[in-house]
């Protein structure tokens, strides 16, 4: 890997423009975080060459990386090592330098005659820039599943009480020894476009939740997620969301890819309305509905991606027979087709980790891929045609886009 | 006290062997922090706890209890636990 035309884009970040159309001038940024390490890849609106910039943090573990939209310098990325705990690092010239963050997500000691245990950070897991109209405020989600807000651009995180010791969450949530393999882990921390005090949160597992002041309280969104056969779907233990994704210019439609499916929920703005439907239940059944990633379309709120994966048995977690795809709804989710053309067609047993599928906001969006095998791929035309970009990367664990103006 | 420090936090110290103070090893992480912020957190969580994979000798002696007292003239190694993969 080379340093080649990322340091000249370096010099003059500019502001990200993540949700804006093409021009000609445009320079897209992909922010690939793996198990050692980060990589930027650079291109412009055409798409058709990509020069990469990297590694960094060679040999750290990054979970996520952003670019925030509101100033298009500050990178943050979420890390640790084998060894070494976890932080943030902070960029503001993407990437040419690091800095540590002062004050680290770290949970609050256990409070004066509390029972619940203390507990600690293993790793920063999800960032999330917050309102537009807040410039300096971000949101890290965490394992064990925690909540953290920075008001200073990520040098200094605090922890929210009002999940981090609630004793009702510390019930959904169980102990570090209920979850995932690699953690259990709070995720897909989103801020409505149109209210900065409005927010929401899934933990895998423990729900989905939302919040309209900010974080200090929340309420549960479970109405119609299924959860395993046998479980009582009304408890929130048992809720196993993987991936929440909000449409930007439908705000009040939510996809979410979930442990036992894929659903969409239409706000009513009665609570009792508000109810998570199924739309997993259209996939062809050999494929199923079961994954980690969501995508949705930047501007067609009817059209979203899903890439399936092997949850049976034994949770393979691979491309259901080897043949990975990705999906596509255009009618929110009554019709399914497939995304096949240009990736492997047999024998190819990598999936995609929840955060490491993204879509640009150009013209005619592209969807990019991060596999649990290190292959970095593009899918044209919104997923029609598929083109790898890089192989032989470490595992990666989430894939970003930026537009840079 | 002197204390050796893995390659990994070399980032923090610029060098692997230093000086150190303190009557027991939360001072002494204390005295580190101080001049190379942000490297307890690395090595010791929030709960107080040294971090899972990382060990600490106290002149050879495998010590997990930051309580423990030291003197001035002991050597505190920070060894990363051996792992793959």
């Amino acid at each position: 890997m080379s340093r080649t035309s990322a340091a000249a884009t370096a010099k003059n970040p500019g502001s990200a423009r993540t949700r804006s159309a093409a021009s000609a001038s445009t320079r897209l940024l992909l922010m690939v975080a793996t198990r050692k390490g980060a990589w930027f890849f650079h291109s412009d609106a055409k798409r058709k060459s990509w020069t990469v910039d990297g590694p960094h943090f060679l040999g750290h573990t990054i979970s996520h990386l952003m670019l925030d939209p509101r100033d298009g310098r500050t990178l943050l990325a979420a890390a640790k090592t084998g060894h070494l705990g976890p932080t943030i690092f902070r960029s503001t010239n993407l990437g040419r330098s690091w800095k540590e963050a002062v004050q680290p997500p770290a949970f609050a000691a256990p409070a004066d005659g509390s029972s619940l245990p203390g507990r600690s950070v293993d790793h920063s897991f999800w960032l999330t820039p917050g309102h537009a109209s807040e410039p300096g405020i971000w949101y890290v989600g965490t394992s064990p599943q925690g909540l953290f807000r920075s008001d200073d651009a990520g040098e200094r995180w605090a922890p929210l009480a009002s999940v981090n010791d609630s004793a009702q969450f510390r019930e959904w949530m169980g102990s570090a020894q209920d979850g995932t393999p690699d953690g259990p882990k709070l995720h897909s921390v989103i801020v409505d476009p149109r209210d900065p005090q409005h927010l929401y949160f899934g933990m895998s597992g423990g729900g989905v939740h939302e919040s309209r002041d900010g974080g200090k309280s929340w309420s549960t969104l479970i109405q119609g997620m299924e959860v395993v056969g046998g479980f009582d779907p009304t408890s929130v233990t048992f809720h196993d969301p993987h991936c929440l994704r909000i449409c930007p210019t439908k705000p009040d439609r939510l996809y979410q890819q979930n442990h036992c499916g894929i659903y969409r929920l239409d706000r009513t703005g009665r609570p009792a309305d508000d109810v998570w439907q199924r739309i997993g239940r259209k996939m062809p059944k050999r494929v199923g509905d079961i994954g980690f990633p969501m995508v949705v379309h930047p501007r067609d709120p009817d059209t979203a991606w899903v890439f399936p994966m092997d949850g049976q048995d034994v949770w393979p977690r691979t491309a259901p027979g080897g043949q990975p795809a990705a999906y596509i709804t255009r009618n929110a989710g009554k019709t399914w087709q497939r995304l096949d053309q240009g990736l492997p067609e047999s024998q190819a047993w990598w999936t995609i980790k929840r955060q490491a599928m993204t879509v640009d906001a150009q013209a005619k969006p592209a969807l990019y891929l991060g596999t649990t095998s290190g292959e970095l791929w593009i899918g044209r035309d919104e997923g029609a045609k598929w083109t790898n970009l890089a192989r032989h990367l470490p595992e990666i664990y989430a894939v970003e886009v930026a537009e840079l103006a | 006290m002197r204390v050796m420090v893995p390659a990994a936090l070399r980032s923090y110290t610029r060098e692997l062997q230093l000086e150190a103070e303190g009557d027991t090893l939360v001072d002494m992480f204390v005295d580190l922090d101080r001049r190379f912020p942000g490297l307890r957190f690395r090595v010791v969580d929030e709960q107080g706890l040294l971090r899972p994979n990382m060990r600490i000798f106290v002149n050879g002696r495998g010590v997990r209890d930051l309580q423990q007292g030291l003197k001035p003239d002991d050597f505190v190694a920070i060894v990363l636990a051996l792992s793959g993969g």
